[in-house]
């Protein structure tokens, strides 16, 4: 029970909450902005440790990227928080009614990376999509995307690896989406969804569109916060633990002979062993910037993450109920082969 | 009053019937709590995202897991 009376206090005191994020933003670029001689002076300093020993090293990485990684999480969740609230699934499925194969496909992947979803939705949102009339190709844009776009994964790529790896990422996720959604639609597949999908009738919910004003709209922001920071911190501290650990004491090339830039195999290998491995986005970026570091080159590692993340077998189980196998191979087939190029094409052509 | 659940039994639509439950029984609220686990008899409501919460055949909050006292002005309305 603490936990509601804990959300009783906060609603009373709602106010505070509107000014108290423009407050502390001048304190986090501050924090941000001095980590690393704030953590180079705790580790050389008041510490003392010797200056390039493996531990040291390894606990340099870990005290600057931990606070760094969670400091980008929490602004940026909180931003996307209140963003998300503009854009529900409702409205998302009202701009995609009636639109035809291309141009829905740009829309649903597009609007996939910002309408909130979560895999246990997968299915009255499907559902819910299919029945008002959003082509069966258009829907599948926004499956993919959804979750394979994550915000989560966009801010750690930015965080351990910069701008342009995060751009890659989202630039070669929205067009897997948009390119695999638009193959099953010509490819007429709607043979392959269970019958009863099409008999399902969707009632009319009689709820008006929540009014929100900007203090609700901050408000959720904080709850999408709450939520999602507090269920990834751990993930990100075990992946850059190991990152830490990997940093001092895994030799240099240690990952290129297995997933250099010589083993064309690797790519396909990484995204099937991507597929059953189902990891949240904040414990594999982590890991993929260790994979990287030893070796393994980026479209493979990039290739490997992107199937862990988008393409997971919970999900398929969840969506079985409204798709028979084939269409789920189909959908693991197009998807898969998507990253496969997209891994190829960083390996051999652009980098 | 009919208070149904809506949710396919994800952890957000059990932590939404156990605070639904609580200010039930809290508030002495005369109402019968149920959990709706069907997907075909959702989406007859329309909702889209779970879990929901719907009082005497009216969707009045989807998509999230309000607070108690959220739960409480509407039970108590």
């Amino acid at each position: 029970m603490n936990f509601g009376i804990q959300q009783i206090t906060m609603k009373k005191k709602s106010d505070p909450w509107l000014w108290l994020p423009i407050l502390l933003l001048p304190v986090w670029f501050l924090i941000y902005h001095y980590l690393q001689p704030m953590t180079d002076w705790l580790i050389d300093v008041m510490l003392g440790m010797t200056k390039g020993a493996h531990l040291t090293e390894a606990m340099r990485f870990f005290l600057f990227e931990f606070p760094k990684v969670m400091l980008l999480l929490t602004l940026i969740i909180f931003l996307v928080g209140i963003i998300r609230t503009f854009f529900t699934p409702e409205r998302t499925r009202k701009a995609l009614e009636g639109k035809k194969t291309f141009t829905g496909n740009v829309m649903a992947a597009a609007l996939g990376i910002v309408t909130p979803f979560c895999s246990c939705s997968a299915i009255p949102l499907f559902l819910g999509f299919v029945e008002s009339g959003v082509p069966l190709g258009v829907t599948f844009s926004f499956l993919i995307s959804s979750p394979m776009i994550n915000e989560v994964a966009i801010i750690l790529l930015y965080g351990m690896f910069g701008w342009k790896v995060a751009a890659i990422y989202v630039g070669t996720g929205l067009v897997i989406a948009i390119l695999a959604g638009w193959i099953i639609g010509l490819l007429k597949l709607e043979k392959w969804v269970e019958p009863w999908v099409y008999q399902t009738h969707l009632g009319d919910s009689g709820q008006e569109e929540e009014k929100l004003t900007l203090t609700d709209r901050i408000r959720l922001g904080y709850e999408a916060l709450k939520e999602i920071v507090g269920k990834v911190w751990m993930y990100v501290a075990l992946g850059i633990l190991v990152g830490a650990g990997a940093h001092g004491y895994v030799p240099e090339e240690f990952m290129a002979a297995l997933m250099g830039k010589s083993a064309w195999y690797s790519i396909p290998l990484s995204v099937l062993i991507g597929i059953p491995l189902y990891s949240n986005a904040a414990g594999i970026v982590p890991i993929v910037s260790v994979l990287i570091e030893k070796g393994a080159s980026l479209g493979t590692a990039l290739a490997f993450m992107m199937s862990v993340i988008g393409l997971s077998l919970p999900e398929m189980i969840i969506l079985r109920k409204v798709l028979k196998l084939p269409l789920i191979f189909t959908f693991i087939g197009i998807v898969g082969l998507g990253i496969m190029v997209v891994g190829y094409l960083f390996n051999y052509i652009l980098l | 009053m009919e208070i149904k659940i809506l949710g396919t039994g994800c952890q957000k639509c059990k932590t939404l019937e156990k605070l639904t439950r609580e200010v039930v029984e809290q508030n002495n609220i005369d109402a019968s709590v149920s959990k709706v686990e069907d997907i075909v008899e959702i989406m007859g409501y329309g909702v889209m995202t779970t879990p929901a919460l719907v009082v005497n055949g009216k969707v009045e909050i989807k998509g999230r897991v309000p607070s108690s006292d959220e739960i409480k002005k509407l039970l108590t309305r």
